[in-house]
Formats: C-alpha cells, structure tokens, sequence
C-alpha cells in the first residue's frame, strides 16, 4: 500500500518537502549536538531533564489518545468510529515515534542506546517504558495495517488480528501509566511524588488526543474526498469535553492536597510554576494561559450549540490542545526540578538548537503522520469510488 | 522457482535458529575463560585493600570554622578524580563530587529562621550519600550505577547511556552530567584515574580507587581529622564510636534512602 503515499496533488507534495526540509534542518542541528554534547541545550545540573522529555511526555498522551476511537468500537460495538480507527491507530505510530525520537536525542550517549536491552534491568522503570513505548508501536502497525489492507481488498480483517487489538486497548493505557510512573516514584521530588500523575497523565492524554484527532479529521475533510463524519466528530468532542473536565479536577484535587497540607516540599513547586519563587517566575505567564486555554475550552465544550458547530469545536480542540501542551510540554518537567532538591532556585529555558532539533522531530513525526494519514485516506476514497 | 525460494528460506531460517539456540553455550565457555582470565589477571581484591560490609562517614562540623577549612579537602578531591572545573567557562555545566553547601540548602525542611549561629553560616561537605537504598541504582536502566558489595554507589562510565534518570533519582542533587567533553577543562590530568567523555553521570566514589590500594579517601586524609570514615555495620569501627557518642544528622533521613554520612553538628 505504500505506493500510495507517492502519488499526489501538488499541495501534497510541497507540504511533504516543508516536512522533508524540517526534518533536515533538526538532523543537521542535532549532528552538531551530538559532536558537542548536550550542553547545547539550555539543560544543566539541577533541570537534567528538559524539553525534549517534556514533549516526549506529551506525546506518549497523544498517542494513548488513539484509544479512544478503538474502545468504543471494538468494546461497545459503536459502529461509527469504524470509520476512524484507522486514523486514531495512524496517530498513534506517528506520535510513538516521536517519542522514541525524543528519547534517542536527550541520550548523552545514544550509540550505546541498546544497552537499555543488552543489560535488561526490570527495577528501573524505563526498561518498562521502553517495552510498553515499543510494543505499542508494533500493535498498532500491525493492528492498523492490517485492518486497512483488508478495507482495500474489500474482505474482513484476519481473525487473528482480534486478540492484538483487545490488547492494544489496555495498552494505551499501560504506555502513559508506565511514562508516570517514570517519575512518581522518585522519593524528593514532592511535585511528581503523587499517586493521580498517571490518572492526570491519563485524563490530559484523552483530551488531547482526541482533540488533535478532530482537528485533522476536519482538515481531512476539506483537503480529500474522504469524510470523516459529523456523528464521528461529535462522539470525539463529547470525549474531548469530558476528558479535559476530568483533568482540570484531578489537577484541582492535586492543588488541594498540595496547598492545605502545606507540605513545602510538595507546595513549591507549584507555587514556583503559578507565582514564582525566590524571584523567578519564567513559567507563570505560561501556567495562567494553560489553566485559561482549559478553562475557557470546558465552558464553551459544555455548550450543546458550541459543540455542534464544527468551526467553534475546532477552536475548542486549538484551546484543549495547546492548554494540555503546556500543561505537560512545558511545566510538568521543569517544574518539578524547580526548586531543586537543595532548596536552590535555578531555572531552565530551552536553547535554539535544542526548539530546532525539537521542531526536526515534529517535522519527522508529522511527516509519518502525512504519509500514513495519505495512505488512508487513499485506500478510503477508492472504496468509496 | 517459488519451491527453491521457500526451501532456502527453510535453511536459512533453521540456521539461524541453531546459531540463536548455540549462542548460550558460547557465551558460557566465553564467561568461563573469561573467569579465569580475569584471576590469572590478578582480578582479585589486593591483600591491602580496605574492606567493609557498608562503608561511611562521620563528618565532625564543630571542626570547620570558614568556608577556607573545606578548600583543601573538595581541591584534593576533584584533582585527583580528574573533575573538570566550568566555573569560569559556564555555569551551567559544572560538575561537583563534594562541595559546600548553607546548613538550610544541605538541610532543607529541617532549617527554621531561629538557628544557632554557628550553624546557620557554617558551611557544610555535601557529597553522594552512598545510600544504603539507592533511589538512583534503581532508576538506572543499564546498571550503570550500581551498589557494590562494600556499600559504595558506584558509576559504570562505560556503560552509562546518559539518560540521566539517576539525576532525576537523586534526592541529594549529589550527581552531576558532561555536558560536554570535560578533558580540555581538566588543569592538571592524574593519570591514575580515568577521565570522563561527553555524555555521562558522574559523582563521588567514595575513592573506590584508594579503598582498593589500602587509603582512607582523599577528602578523610584532607580533613586532619575532622572526617571519619570506617565500616558501619563494625561495632570497633571509628564511625561507630563516634555514632555511639555523639549525636548525629543525616540529609533527608526520612526519605528511607539510608544516607551513610553522617553529620556531628
């Protein structure tokens, strides 16, 4: 099938080459990183981990995300999402690989990256992160290839795909758990040292998701023949609206523990993200738009006539999307460096080559993203033919 | 054609499961000699070296006055572990094993506006706790740090894939990361002692390298007396007296991570 993704309009192959020329700039900038180090980034002792984490963070929800088509489809048998599966499990290869991505480029040392397997360590969670990461990225290759290559035919699916997708199921969520519990189970760090990261983790990946989904369902309906559907649509936006009620409440409910407790170990830092402290204050501006973006994007969600017109719903996936990145994107990591685990308060801001190399592997995830997404839609306008 | 192409496929497919099913038996034999090539190598533990069954530390503050007492003991150290110094070039990369810290910094949660004096402007040694629970041995995800049989929290430099989970692991802030190549920022090279490449973790090792040749670490001798160092779990050990007659503090002790310096304050 992916002789598909050669043949195009014009505007499909000037975007692949804005892609193609993304992806060279972030490749020539990170073959500078890896010839000086990591001090290229705007990283050091106290934030060790910085942006690409912080979007590896993101997207492993965006990619969690995916589930949300598949569930109601092959657990309740909503026969509309038949019609997107393909795409939510198209997102989540793009978005996994991104992830890995990111990962490979934060390593100090990413030649000796298969040492994660030669020395297997099951007590450190991030040779579990690097299991679940990459089995979902089979599944739903497998998973998403299969099912399509079977639409093209025209026959059903195999029936020995069935056990591979009730897995992937559970797996979506096992991949955003597992990237959780990469940091809520270090003792000292009081922002990430609570037990509803994953369910926040979780809460946000469904909003977000979901809301990236319909943003490109609507742009797939304006640039192909392919329709995803309205009924669709608004299934995925009822998701969106309760996902990101959900996250705004679990992080209320972090909010209430941290600030009546008055623990200064947990309170810190989240006073250092919405107040400043000792200060500094680089991120509140950022911590005020996300918690606005969110608040706003649930009034207007709950709306019924808001919801159903398809330009203000857009807006509204644009505000979820953008709230919930830097929520994730931007303050979950360094805010919870800041302070450090001496009580010192020394802030991190990403650098110009480390925004290029980050924008090289959007460039290289959106890339996937195209040629999948073409191969798809493909496939569904000759069915339809 | 269509018959001979599966049939090669078939062989080969076989050939590689025996070379697959083969490779324990090989890597056993390679283990064995390796075994024996390593004793032959005099791999074994020299007849001087110090041992113990958890190593620690006792550091008497009541012996420093200024943050001058301290100079001496964090210079010996990184010269002769090769610690490159950034602190002229930028900040950001700097790299410490053992350095000083306020009493409300190496003590957070713990210090109130009503300190003693004395301790409120001493300057106190922070360095890698040798945790008896290393956090950081567990985030590894190469066994790159690891705990040695003697207690020491030790780094792989070899293996370290500069993922910097440790980093992130650590309650003390005790470990640090090449930004970039150190070596050009090393003044004076002791080619005893290994240098570092960009890209990995590195922190104290309580002088593994010294332990192995029979002498107390760098910062102990540096300390004219003022650092104790000996085997926590032997009652006749100096660190032990010291523990039984005077009282003690330990850096975020309520963390359950077992941090073997002590503190006589």
């Amino acid at each position: 099938m992916l002789e598909l993704a050669l043949k195009g309009s014009k505007k499909y192959y000037g975007w692949v080459a804005v892609l193609l020329g993304g992806i060279s700039v972030g490749f020539a900038v990170y073959l500078w990183q890896l010839n000086f180090g990591l001090g290229l980034t705007g990283m050091h002792r106290d934030v060790s981990w910085g942006f690409y984490i912080a979007q590896f963070t993101f997207l492993v929800g965006v990619a969690a995300g995916g589930v949300m088509v598949v569930l109601p489809y092959y657990l309740h048998h909503y026969k509309a999402f038949g019609k997107i599966t393909i795409l939510g499990e198209f997102l989540a290869i793009s978005a996994i690989t991104m992830c890995l991505l990111f990962i490979i480029v934060d390593l100090g040392q990413p030649m000796r990256a298969l040492n994660v397997i030669l020395h297997p360590t099951p007590k450190s969670i991030l040779f579990w992160d690097m299991i679940v990461l990459n089995g979902y990225l089979f599944l739903n290759i497998i998973i998403g290839w299969q099912v399509l290559e079977a639409e093209r035919n025209a026959v059903a699916p195999p029936k020995w795909l069935k056990p591979f997708i009730y897995l992937s199921i559970p797996w979506a969520v096992g991949i955003h758990t597992v990237t959780a519990y990469l940091y809520c189970g270090l003792p000292g760090r009081g922002f990430w040292l609570t037990a509803i990261l994953a369910p926040r983790f979780l809460s946000s990946a469904f909003a977000a998701g979901p809301a990236l989904l319909i943003l490109l369902c609507l742009i797939i309906r304006k640039m192909t023949k392919f329709d995803p559907g309205k009924e669709q649509i608004q299934s995925l936006a009822k998701i969106v609206t309760y996902a990101i009620i959900i996250n705004v409440f679990f992080l209320l409910c972090e909010v209430f523990v941290v600030f009546y407790s008055r623990i200064p170990e947990h309170m810190d830092h989240l006073t250092y993200l919405f107040y400043g402290l000792q200060g500094h204050s680089a991120l509140v501006p950022w911590m005020w738009t996300s918690m606005s973006l969110m608040g706003i994007a649930i009034i207007l969600l709950l709306i019924p006539s808001v919801r159903a017109n398809e330009s203000l719903l857009a807006i509204c996936c644009v505000l979820v999307f953008c709230g919930t990145w830097i929520d994730k994107g931007l303050g979950m990591i360094s805010g919870g460096f800041v302070p450090n685990p001496l009580h010192q308060v020394n802030e991190y801001a990403p650098t110009i080559p480390e925004l290029a190399i980050t924008l090289g592997v959007y460039a290289t995830g959106f890339f996937v993203l195209t040629v999948l997404f073409k191969i798809a839609v493909t496939v569904k306008e000759e069915a339809a033919a | 054609m269509e018959n001979s192409r599966r049939d090669f496929l078939k062989i080969a497919g076989i050939s590689a499961l025996a070379v697959a099913g083969a490779e324990p038996v090989l890597n056993a034999f390679a283990s064995e000699h390796g075994e024996e090539a390593s004793k032959a190598a005099g791999f074994q533990k020299e007849e001087k070296a110090l041992t113990a069954k958890q190593w620690a530390m006792v550091i008497d503050t009541r012996k420093f006055k200024s943050a001058k007492d301290l100079e001496p003991i964090i210079e010996v150290c990184h010269k002769i572990h090769n610690v490159p110094d950034f602190s002229k070039e930028n900040k950001r990369h700097i790299i410490k094993w053992i350095w000083e810290e306020e009493y409300k910094h190496a003590f957070p949660g713990d210090a109130s506006g009503f300190t003693d004096e004395r301790i409120e402007h001493l300057p106190f040694l922070v360095l890698c706790n040798h945790c008896e629970e290393p956090p950081c041995v567990r985030a590894c995800p190469t066994k790159a740090t690891f705990k040695r049989e003697d207690g020491i929290v030790l780094m792989d430099f070899h293996r370290c894939i500069g993922c910097r989970f440790c980093m992130a692991a650590c309650p003390y802030g005790s470990r640090s990361f090449n930004f970039r190549d150190p070596r050009p920022f090393i003044e004076e090279r002791n080619p005893q002692f290994p240098t570092r490449m960009k890209g990995v973790v590195e922190k104290c090792n309580f002088c593994a390298e010294r332990l192995a040749a029979g002498q107390v670490p760098a910062c102990v001798e540096a300390s004219k007396g003022a650092i104790a160092f000996g085997d926590l779990y032997d009652p006749e050990s100096e660190v032990r007296k010291l523990l039984k007659s005077n009282y003690t503090i330990r850096r975020k002790a309520g963390l359950g991570t077992g941090p073997t310096i002590y503190y006589i304050v």
